[in-house]
């Protein structure tokens, strides 16, 4: 019968019982799940259970982790999100919680950007840990990232982006993220990097302090390769600052939006 | 003059360049993205740009927040 080992598919003699297969297969595995559920006690296998052998405290390999990530995808998608670059102009809320996402997702290369180091007033919405107050916010996420997948290889570039090395460090990703914070840094990178690559889209936000409805916030298409979202009106202000879920929001509606244009769909 | 201003029909009583559309608007050009007949602009064209009767301008706003 086929059944399935730490999600490679496998054949096995039909009546298999469960230490059997540990036994042959990863004989000092002391966590057994059998189809999602963690199992104490030996039992018999069927056709199509989805067995996971794991080593408490050992990581996978590389290509075990490729093959878990291949596992969870439809055929075809892994490999074209694993071959893409994405670029992500400010690691603040929405950059690290974007890079996160995509990471996850299975993107193979980041480009990541900001000059700013981790400063405790981050850790309302940001993803950095107390332990990282001080680093450059792209080497600390940098170190997340590899954290969740040792395999994505992130570029970091701890400067200011301007107008004149914007293209030096962004013209050649799939899609390009803005997540800044400033307004008139959101619109200098917009205009700057449409005008210069009009054929590769950006995904941009506007719009997602406080804490009002989450449904307020979409993506939609508001220039030819521009995707913006967001609520579009709500700043931060005295008594609305930026809050973790709202900015949580916005930081995935982005993420989604370049999965999508990554696999060829629209994002609105 | 009249422009296509987001999707709406408007008409304006003088000749504007795209930084004057935006000051008689109440706009400021630096939260604003400009795109003119599909094309991007900059910031530092806004003031060369002198807009014809017929264009059709995206004012995309932005505000902070990141």
């Amino acid at each position: 019968m086929q059944i399935f080992v730490n999600e490679h598919s496998c054949q096995v003699e039909a009546e298999t019982r469960l230490y059997e297969l540990r036994d042959r297969q990863k004989p000092n595995a002391d966590l057994l799940i059998v189809n999602g559920y963690p199992v104490s006690e030996d039992q018999q296998l069927k056709g199509g259970d989805r067995v996971v052998l794991i080593r408490r405290g050992k990581q996978p390999t590389s290509a075990d982790l490729e093959a878990l990530m291949r596992a969870r995808h439809t055929p075809g998608v892994h490999e074209k999100i694993k071959n893409s670059c994405v670029g992500i102009a400010g690691v603040g809320g929405l950059g690290s919680s974007i890079a996160i996402a995509l990471v996850r997702v299975g993107v193979g290369k980041l480009v990541v950007a900001d000059f700013d180091l981790v400063e405790p007033s981050n850790l309302n919405r940001q993803h950095y840990f107390i332990d990282q107050i001080g680093l450059p916010k792209v080497l600390a996420l940098q170190e997340s990232l590899q954290r969740i997948n040792p395999g994505v290889q992130v570029e970091t570039i701890q400067e200011r982006i301007t107008p004149k090395n914007l293209l030096i460090h962004f013209s050649t990703v799939d899609v390009m993220v803005e997540a800044f914070d400033a307004a008139d840094q959101k619109t200098m990178l917009i205009s700057h990097f449409l005008r210069d690559c009009p054929q590769i889209p950006l995904v941009a936000a506007s719009g997602m302090a406080g804490y009002a409805p989450s449904n307020s916030i979409t993506t939609r298409k508001a220039a030819n390769n521009l995707y913006l979202c967001g609520d579009g009106i709500t700043a931060v202000l005295p008594g609305q600052g930026l809050m973790a879920p709202r900015v949580g929001i916005a930081a995935h509606h982005q993420a989604n939006a370049v999965l999508r244009l990554l696999l060829g769909e629209e994002p609105e | 003059m009249d422009l296509c201003v987001n999707g709406q029909n408007r008409e304006f009583p003088q000749p504007l360049n795209v930084e004057q559309l935006l000051e008689h608007l109440e706009l400021k050009p630096e939260r604003i993205v400009v795109e003119l007949n599909r094309e991007i602009l900059t910031i530092d064209r806004h003031a060369d740009i002198q807009l014809q009767d017929g264009d059709t301008l995206e004012l995309i706003q932005f505000v902070g927040g990141g």
